[in-house]
């Protein structure tokens, strides 16, 4: 009955959110030391952390702000470094469509890190799926503008060598990539991901290997659909997994969600 | 703006396509894959450490992580043993 009440979401988000914690302090305090370093107060490392809320791209906005007038480069660039976005908006827009008028936020709030959790999330028996996200993403930004709180006014007072606490995020992004991996019954689509994203970065270098490895592994995945005859959409196993309880349950759950799915389609 | 793009073209009244369906079903599982590797991207291996801290810690978060499927100690394990790593042994 109390399942849906915002506190005991929070509660039940809360462990998810954990690693992200001290990724997003540390990577929060570093942009608000960044920001000071750069001249600016404060008050305008908060408002970027509260209205802008872009991660790596925040650093390069205080680059951009300092620098000179570029407004054409500048769309440029963020388009290019957040393109990414557009593949975790096709992959949660299921799950993300019905969630009312938290869908705005949930959007807005979609980095990396939250794509991360939400995509592989187990979403307790009985909880409102849209209130869980929403507290997953709602958590994450306010750790997010915590640390840059925390960087912009403490940053010069900090003595403890944190040089490789960065990884956090390189750590999560690995254990989130081998759960589901262990989760899923095909590997095809994270082989694509791994495979086109390491040939992309070979070819292209660090900077600019995100959008050639978006456009090789919709290519590819496209390949392998029209291979298969347009029908087999459940080869992945990481989007069946949002009905299931808990890695126990998770056979019955996903073989119901691919039936109402393959339902669905021939509906449509 | 990037992360609105999607839900803008596709809205919840109207049929999403199917192929815009199918990629919503394969594209997560990539797009880890590809985080996965965009975390590692700074590695450079002919220089430095020649990426020996990422490959032994990355090789420990996952191999752990599949022994004990515990999240955050694969996680911190690994951050602890990439930060003795980079600041004692290299």
């Amino acid at each position: 009955m109390e399942k849906n009440h915002l506190g005991t979401v929070l509660r039940a988000a809360f462990p998810r959110t954990i690693p992200i914690m001290a990724g997003y302090l540390f990577l929060g305090a570093a942009f608000g030391i960044y920001m000071k370093v750069s001249g600016f107060s404060a008050v305008y490392a908060l408002a970027m952390s509260l209205a802008v809320y872009a991660g790596s791209m925040q650093f390069v906005a205080v680059s951009l702000l300092a620098g000179a007038f570029d407004p054409l480069g500048a769309l440029m660039l963020t388009i290019m470094v957040n393109a990414r976005h557009i593949f975790y908006g096709i992959s949660m827009m299921e799950k993300y469509n019905g969630t009312g008028r938290k869908k705005p936020y949930l959007i807005f709030g979609l980095t990396d890190e939250t794509f991360s959790v939400v995509c592989t999330a187990d979403i307790p028996k009985g909880t409102d799926s849209g209130l869980f996200y929403f507290c997953i993403t709602l958590l994450n930004q306010i750790y997010w503008v915590a640390g840059t709180l925390a960087g912009s006014i403490f940053g010069s007072m900090a003595q403890f060598n944190a040089e490789g606490l960065e990884f956090v995020m390189t750590a999560l992004l690995i254990v989130i990539f081998v759960e589901n991996w262990l989760k899923e019954k095909e590997h095809i689509s994270s082989v694509t991901g791994v495979a086109s994203a390491v040939l992309c970065l070979v070819i292209f270098g660090r900077d600019n290997f995100i959008i050639p490895s978006m456009i090789m592994i919709t290519a590819v995945l496209t390949a392998f659909r029209k291979l298969k005859g347009g029908n087999n959409t459940d080869d992945s196993g990481s989007d069946n997994n949002n009905d299931s309880n808990g890695s126990a349950g998770d056979t019955f759950d996903e073989v119901s969600a691919v039936h109402s799915l393959s339902v669905g389609e021939k509906d449509a | 703006m990037t992360r609105f793009l999607p839900f803008i073209a596709f809205p919840s009244g109207k049929k999403t396509p199917e192929y815009v369906k199918y990629l919503g079903v394969v594209l997560p599982a990539a797009a880890l894959g590809m985080l996965a590797v965009y975390g590692l991207k700074d590695i450079s291996l002919f220089s430095g450490s020649h990426g020996i801290p990422e490959i032994v810690a990355s090789a420990a978060v996952a191999v752990l992580h599949v022994l004990k499927r515990n999240m955050l100690l694969s996680i911190a394990a690994g951050t602890v043993l990439y930060m003795f790593l980079v600041q004692v042994v290299f």
